[in-house]
């Protein structure tokens, strides 16, 4: 039988804004079937967006939901899950939000690893706003504030999260969907910080005008520079390089989490427990 | 009412404050003056089983503080005025989508950097307008260390009343004083907390910012089984961005009419031997304390003044002023500023002739410097 979505969609705010053969949709439904497979009750998940494209993610499925501010979205789910640890939250943000107005809100929320899942939508542009060069923008490319060519060096979302320290970073494309679906249950159910990027196209505002205006050349080309984690690992530096692995990249399930640890500070101040030392973290430091 | 004295600092009696009114969630990012706050509420805020978190940048602190009170806390964010800046766009969501919270606000010398460690008013205007758009401001001065406590404490019932962002400014001065203060029992405090309105029926029946013309919008706690929305953007009775014209103007209509209507729940103020004065005295913050011990002195010499002390600085006790400056010429605003809340006292008593006495070299004001303009202009 047909997975129906209904149920977890606010059918009224359908269509949605964004544009024919966009892939954000894709990854709406992936996330409401992971959702629906973990068996959570709606009431009790919370979604945060921030600015831009993805940022309307958050006005479609019937949870509780929030719209923060450009590149906010994980110091408000902060506040959020600390305020309710019992709780699942999910911050969706895109790739201006989270990694260049957000950039140090991403990286510390990496560090702190309090039990969030991060998706970041990729998709290498500014969309709503018209093609202006994002941190993932590859070089080269004609954007509509570097219209000779973005020198801008990029970001690698992944290797930016798993330097700052988040415990579990992966990352999947929208190309398939399946697959998309099985790895963010993994990046919802790990107890810690996961950071789930999620490529995507804009053949509207990234492929105008480099040679990719149908949704399918769009994604051809994010077939073309990504390739499973298992290959890319037997690739030599060379054959790597303009190659973006896929899968699982980093899981720890070791590392402390932070609301776990917060409730030992409590139990210090209620005078429950002696105060922490380095001794008490699982690695030691 | 039951009291007890303590002896504090203006910051950490307003931290206490915050716990004593219920506050379970802190956050925020150090800050010079107003520092002591988070020391102070990072010991006391987990022995309740609250949260208190240094963030990573002031931005951030304003976030999971509004983030924690969507959720349904009372939460408390301390910074000085360059925090304010930072936090500025923030506030205004807190605005707009109707979160309360508090925010103090330990100010010191401005604009940019300033003077950190130095006293000032300059940022009264700021607490004014913080964000961009079109809203009304609740902002508290407290006066003495007592009011640290006490007026923190009005700000969270204020914040869950008008369901918005309440500012209560405290001066470097004021923040650091170390000495008494009578202050009311937690059991007073616990007894006059009013938490904020909840719906109680069916889920379908429920529309949060659905509300009349001069009334908060009604927000549940998260997870509680009424799934809204909250945004930033112009939005419909239930929380969703719309842009259909009529939504928009009654939104933004209501969101200065729910304070502007109801300014009586809002005016505090304090006349000091105003009675029979002929020389009347504005100030507010620190600089009150300066200002009565002048009048004092002024009296021991037959000059009869008074002080008027605004303690709701925004929306201001307008007619309060003006009934006061129709009977008395002489009016002297004196603050660590160049005359922002002279321009208002102008502005509310339609008098352009009001004197101001500013000090803006990060120095506290003595009686004396005040005593002698006195007597300069009158």
């Amino acid at each position: 039988m047909a997975f129906n979505y209904d149920k977890y969609l606010r059918l009224e705010k359908m269509p949605t804004l964004w544009c024919w053969g966009c892939g954000d949709g894709v990854i709406l439904k992936a996330f409401v079937r992971a959702i629906e497979k973990m068996g959570i009750n709606q009431d009790d998940i919370c979604v945060v967006s921030g600015i831009g494209c993805s940022g309307r993610f958050s006005s479609y499925v019937d949870f509780n939901t929030v719209h923060t501010t450009h590149g906010r979205t994980v110091a408000y789910a902060t506040g959020i899950k600390l305020s309710r640890p019992d709780k699942l939250v999910v911050c969706v943000a895109g790739d201006g939000d989270a990694l260049a107005i957000g950039g140090n809100h991403t990286i510390h929320a990496c560090r702190r690893n309090i039990d969030m899942t991060m998706i970041i939508i990729n998709n290498f542009i500014y969309g709503l706003t018209n093609s202006q060069t994002s941190p993932t923008t590859p070089k080269g490319m004609w954007t509509v504030s570097q219209k000779a060519g973005n020198i801008d060096p990029t970001f690698d979302t992944c290797d930016l999260a798993i330097a700052s320290g988040a415990s579990f970073v992966a990352r999947e494309t929208m190309l398939e969907p399946k697959k998309l679906e099985k790895v963010l249950i993994k990046a919802m159910k790990h107890n810690g910080f996961s950071m789930m990027e999620v490529l995507s196209n804009c053949h509207i505002n990234l492929g105008r005008k480099n040679k990719m205006v149908s949704a399918m050349a769009n994604l051809e080309w994010i077939d073309s520079i990504t390739i499973s984690k298992k290959k890319y690992d037997t690739m030599s530096e060379e054959e790597q390089l303009n190659l973006l692995p896929l899968g699982v990249l980093k899981e720890d399930i070791e590392a402390d989490e932070y609301c776990a640890m917060y409730a030992e500070i409590q139990e210090v101040h209620q005078g429950l427990r002696g105060k922490i030392t380095q001794d008490d973290f699982a690695k030691k430091i | 009412m039951a009291t007890r004295e303590v002896i504090s600092t203006g910051n950490e009696l307003a931290a206490i404050a915050a716990v004593d009114a219920g506050c379970k969630f802190f956050g925020g990012y150090p800050l010079t003056p107003s520092s002591e706050v988070m020391h102070v509420i990072s010991d006391l805020l987990p022995k309740k089983g609250g949260v208190a978190i240094q963030m990573e940048d002031e931005i951030a602190g304003i976030c999971c503080v509004i983030g924690a009170a969507m959720a349904g806390d009372r939460a408390l964010t301390a910074t000085s005025g360059p925090g304010v800046s930072l936090k500025a766009e923030n506030l205004g969501l807190a605005q707009m989508a109707e979160v309360p919270l508090v925010l103090v606000n330990v100010m010191r010398g401005g604009p940019s950097t300033g003077l950190p460690t130095r006293v000032s008013q300059g940022d009264v205007l700021q607490a004014k307008n913080p964000s961009h758009g079109d809203y009304k401001s609740i902002t508290l001065a407290a006066g003495s260390l007592a009011e640290c406590y006490t007026e923190t404490v009005r700000a969270f019932n204020l914040a869950d009343r008008f369901m918005q962002p309440v500012i209560v400014l405290l001066d470097e001065t004021i923040g650091h004083m170390h000495g008494k203060a009578v202050i009311p029992t937690v059991e007073e405090v616990e007894a006059g907390i009013v938490p904020r309105k909840s719906f109680d029926g069916p889920a379908e029946e429920y529309f949060p910012y659905e509300c009349g013309p001069t009334e908060p919008a009604v927000l549940n706690q998260m997870f509680t089984g009424y799934r809204y929305h909250f945004t930033g953007l112009h939005h419909d009775k239930n929380g969703f961005p719309t842009e259909e014209i009529e939504t928009c103007r009654k939104l933004i209509q209501r969101l200065e009419d729910k304070v502007a209507m109801h300014e009586d729940e809002l005016e505090s103020y304090e006349e000091f031997m105003m009675d029979d004065a002929d020389v009347m005295l504005v100030a507010y913050g620190s600089v009150s304390l300066a200002a009565k011990e002048t009048i004092r002195n002024l009296r021991a010499e037959g000059i009869k003044a008074g002080l008027f002390r605004p303690i709701t600085l925004w929306p201001s006790p307008a007619k309060k002023m003006k009934e006061y400056t129709d009977k008395i010429k002489n009016v002297l605003v004196v603050e660590l500023n160049i005359g922002q809340y002279h321009s208002e006292v102008q502005r509310a008593t339609a008098r352009l002739d009001i004197d101001g006495l500013f000090k803006v070299n990060g120095r506290a004001i003595s009686p004396q410097e005040i005593a002698s303009k006195v007597k300069e202009l009158y």
